[in-house]
């Protein structure tokens, strides 16, 4: 059940670091050198981002197959598609697989309670733990995605999942790891971890994950 | 009298739907739902076009399930066929209870275009109202009966329509997402975009060319802004963080957008055309939902800075801001009418997350009234005239949009495809 929800063990995590470089090699010559200097900040205007699979304009996409795609991104494929949409971040993952001395917690999930971004006891040796490695190797670079179960509406579980991604950040932060280290982002109730109108499926969708860039 | 009319309308809306059930999927869209009935309906008599038929658009159903939306009108199927050319016999149609009667013709033209006619008649005043031809391509015939209903509906009533106008909202099938933008009634129209990640909040720029909305796609919230008529698309807000909820002001050039690259969720508005934020007001608390008074002199958004979300108000400005709402301890996504003076959001009732409204006077005192008896009320957004309210709900585990007027006595379900469907925005006049 816990594999089922954290989904990442460290063979998945290796995995994902090697399709990362792949998907960073695909994409490198689509992305221009400024995008690559100012990862976070995409003021420019850009027909689209150089996402795993970009979305379709006006239109212009059938109505037909996307299932293949679905299949290929629920185990590994939105840390992929991360990482090519940032382009030159592969290189930095790369690096950080090679200090194996220090190697990330397997768990990576912190779950929380009902309209709470209070981090519980039960995780703040987790906490510990990748303060332990953001201390120790200032390369490395996290993103923590805030969530929250299906009740409310969009907009206010986005702005909660963010509550709780920063909680996570602030936390991190205070045991050691830098801001420019850390990206604190949500997705609100729009990627549960699992699906179900009960307590037993929100308590696993209301969490943080932290994910390798 | 009125009450003594429910029952057959019903029985006649069961038949109308079983016939569309046997004509198939391109028949099942006329689908009015009426789930209570308003005190003062104007019965209007609507029997099909001559011809429409051929034109493979039903005009007069369309044009019929407009009206009836509204809440304002009950139809009345005539029991003989009729056209813009009949004699009326005003006296006869009174007596049966009718006081307006439609019918027209849709007539293929050599050149391929169809020329839709119809009149209006007033039978108790006696007299002939409204006498139309539109010339329309086959591609239009639908614009063409939603401006039909329009012209009858301003006629009888003195307020516009808006059943030319159009809706957008996003469907979910599997991970893939679609942002729609279809006819008022939730028909017709096209994909604006699709993505195999969330889309979320779409908001109209005030003269209808532009659509602004969250998309995940790269991994985290991004909010863009699309031209609809060529498909071109800008990033508006992607700094760190999450970006979202985005608002236009009512004169088009600013945007308001929460932003949580300083922290929780916090509300800006920065230049449509891209730009530098300013932080609009500050607070270590959740800002989120901004959305502009129709004068543009306040904007009204969600904030937990009082423990649970509540709706508050603040000056365009920024400055001070003032607590909305009382009732409850979750009010979130507000809506305001066209006119400023009514306020249409989500309240959490027990379980229950529940389409409310709200008078914004200054001598206000009424409740807040509750419009629906389902529980899993989302996203509401106002018609332009400000007659109804257009918002996603859970009916029988499945996602749906609804529309409803102010008192809650006529509620309609828009397109019944089956599939699941959220984030409903209203567009503006102009089309």
């Amino acid at each position: 059940m816990k594999t089922r929800t954290t989904g990442w063990t460290p063979t998945a995590a290796l995995l994902s670091t090697a399709l990362a470089l792949l998907a960073g090699c695909d994409t490198a010559p689509k992305v221009n050198a400024p995008a690559a200097a100012a990862p976070v900040e995409t003021r420019r205007p850009v027909a689209m981002p150089a996402a795993g699979a970009p979305p379709a304009v006006a239109g212009a996409a059938p109505q037909s197959s996307v299932a293949t795609v679905d299949l290929a991104k629920n185990a590994a494929g939105s840390s992929v598609a991360g990482a090519a949409a940032t382009g030159s971040r592969p290189l930095v993952a790369a690096a950080a697989g090679g200090t194996a001395l220090m190697a990330m917690p397997t768990q990576r999930v912190v779950y929380f309670d009902f309209d709470s971004y209070a981090i519980k006891d039960d995780f703040k040796s987790l906490i510990d733990g990748y303060a332990r490695v953001l201390q120790a190797n200032r390369g490395k670079k996290l993103v923590v995605e805030g969530h929250t179960d299906e009740r409310g509406g969009r907009e206010y579980n986005l702005a909660l999942g963010q509550k709780r991604a920063a909680a996570v950040v602030s936390s991190l932060t205070l045991l050691g790891a830098t801001d420019a280290q850390l990206e604190a982002v949500s997705f609100g109730e729009e990627r549960p971890a699992v699906q179900g109108n009960d307590e037993a499926a929100w308590a696993k969708n209301r969490r943080a994950e932290l994910k390798d860039l | 009298m009125t009450s003594a009319l429910i029952d057959p309308l019903r029985r006649r809306l069961l038949t109308a739907l079983s016939l569309a059930a046997v004509a198939g999927p391109a028949a099942a869209q006329f689908r009015v739902e009426i789930a209570g009935v308003g005190a003062t309906q104007v019965p209007l008599a609507l029997g099909p076009f001559r011809d429409e038929a051929a034109s493979g658009v039903a005009v007069s159903q369309v044009v019929r399930a407009d009206l009836e939306r509204s809440g304002l009108f009950r139809a009345v199927a005539p029991d003989k066929a009729l056209d813009e050319r009949s004699t009326i016999d005003m006296a006869a149609w009174r007596g049966r209870g009718v006081d307006a009667l439609v019918a027209g013709s849709v007539t293929r033209l050599a050149d391929g275009r169809y020329d839709v006619r119809y009149k209006l008649w007033d039978t108790v005043k006696g007299e002939e109202l409204l006498g139309q031809s539109k010339v329309v391509l086959a591609a239009d015939l639908r614009l063409a009966a939603h401006r039909v209903a329009d012209e009858i509906h301003q006629k009888l009533t003195g307020e516009r329509g808006v059943y030319a106008t159009r809706i957008a909202y996003v469907v979910r099938a599997g991970r893939r997402y679609t942002l729609h933008i279809t006819d008022a009634d939730g028909e017709g129209g096209q994909v604006a975009l699709a993505s195999p990640e969330p889309i979320i909040s779409p908001a109209w720029s005030p003269d209808g060319r532009q659509l602004a909305y969250v998309s995940f796609e790269a991994q985290k919230a991004v909010v863009w802004a699309q031209d609809l008529s060529t498909g071109e698309r800008r990033v508006v807000a992607s700094f760190r963080g999450s970006n979202s909820a985005p608002a236009w002001s009512p004169d088009g050039k600013r945007l308001a957008v929460t932003l949580s690259q300083d922290g929780p969720a916090q509300i800006y508005t920065m230049p449509a055309s891209g730009g530098k934020p300013e932080r609009l007001i500050s607070s270590n608390a959740i800002d989120t939902e901004p959305v502009y008074a129709p004068d543009g002199a306040s904007l009204y958004f969600v904030s937990d800075r009082g423990g649970g979300p509540q709706i508050y108000r603040v000056a365009a400005g920024g400055g001070s801001v003032e607590r909305v709402t009382f009732s409850g301890n979750y009010n979130i996504s507000p809506s305001i009418s066209p006119d400023g003076l009514a306020m249409a959001f989500i309240s959490r009732q027990g379980n229950a997350y529940r389409l409310m409204v709200q008078e914004l006077g200054a001598a206000t005192t009424a409740p807040p009234l509750a419009l629906t008896d389902t529980l899993d009320d989302e996203s509401p957004s106002f018609a332009p005239n400000g007659r109804l309210i257009v918002y996603a709900a859970r009916l029988q585990g499945a996602n749906v949009l609804m529309t409803t007027t102010l008192d809650g006595k006529i509620k309609t379900r828009l397109l019944s495809s089956g599939t699941d469907m959220r984030e409903p925005a209203w567009g503006p006049y102009g089309r």
